[in-house]
């Protein structure tokens, strides 16, 4: 599993084709893989996991995301007021 | 980029805007024809000798100039519908590069494995070299690899900008807080211009669009400059 993803993450060229998002906004495509990320983070930590596999979604929502919204995001997280659900 | 006194299309630089290209010779021959067709039946008509020309009936010219045009537009609907498919193909873009609009310049980032990011300005008039082109140059170009099929997420950070390169075959609103995606490929290296499309303000007509195409080891060695500064 961890394999997988490593291989995955060493071919990656961008953000691969995503069938959830076939049309022209791709704004949830951004929003999505952000939130997934951190989740993911959120949970493995709790587990005491891993997080490498969580990799995929950060390369994911870097390629996708404008740096500003990223900053705009991350800076809420630290205040506390973000608005999505992690 | 546009010439002086054109009538056409830019020249095409993407296998889209090629298809887009012989569509609009297609139609607009079709067009051309039936005008002169229109023309011609205008011209006998007022010139005729004939004197019983008002009550006249045929069941079987009503057939032709029925069945004729439904096969004429036809003809229009099929290249037009095979296009507009063809553009909505699943594409596996090699490389994604985000163009964000601000008052009054485009911004380019390239996040797919460092964080590269510049902004892209006009060159004033009286910065300019001679043989470059007026109100179209930037300072930094939208450096692509030629013949990858690219993706380009198109937002902006004020108000509302359109990103557009017209021999590409690309145009794509940008809207704040919502990501707009396009693609192309770049069938031949070379600079292509374009200008923002959608009125924003004071210097809407001075942020153009600046997309240079090169063979990919150009492009590896221009991103790693980049970072560098």
């Amino acid at each position: 599993m961890a394999e997988d993803i490593q291989a995955k993450l060493e071919k990656y060229r961008t953000a691969p084709f995503d069938a959830r998002f076939p049309n022209q906004n791709q704004t949830r495509n951004c929003w999505s893989n952000y939130l997934d990320y951190h989740r993911c983070q959120k949970a493995l930590d709790a587990k005491g996991v891993d997080t490498a596999p969580c990799d995929w979604y950060k390369r994911v929502y870097k390629s996708l995301c404008p740096i500003s919204w990223i900053q705009k995001w991350d800076d809420q997280r630290e205040e506390g007021t973000f608005p999505g659900k992690i | 980029m546009a010439h002086p006194s054109q009538l056409g299309f830019q020249d095409a630089a993407s296998p889209v805007m090629e298809e887009l290209l012989h569509f609009h010779d297609h139609a607009l021959m079709i067009v051309f024809l039936i005008s002169t067709l229109v023309l011609y039946i205008i011209v006998a008509m007022v010139s005729t000798k004939l004197t019983n020309k008002y009550i006249l009936d045929s069941q079987e010219i009503e057939v032709i100039w029925t069945i004729l045009p439904a096969f004429i537009l036809i003809l229009i609907a099929l290249p037009s519908l095979r296009i507009l498919y063809l553009m909505d193909e699943i594409n596996d873009p090699h490389l994604t590069i985000k163009a964000m609009g601000h008052q009054w310049y485009w911004s380019y980032e390239y996040t797919d494995y460092e964080d590269l990011g510049f902004d892209s300005y006009m060159l004033p008039t009286q910065d300019l070299a001679p043989g470059q082109f007026r109100l179209l140059e930037a300072d930094h170009r939208m450096v692509i690899p030629v013949e990858s099929p690219i993706r380009v997420l198109v937002s902006a950070e004020d108000v509302l900008h359109s990103w557009a390169v017209p021999s590409l075959g690309v145009k794509m609103d940008a809207v704040p807080g919502r990501l707009n995606q396009t693609a192309f490929i770049a069938s031949r290296p070379g600079v292509f211009y374009g200008q923002c499309s959608e009125i924003c303000g004071a210097n809407h007509s001075f942020m153009p669009i600046v997309v240079e195409a090169v063979p990919l080891q150009y492009f590896e060695k221009w991103s790693s400059l980049m970072l560098e500064d």
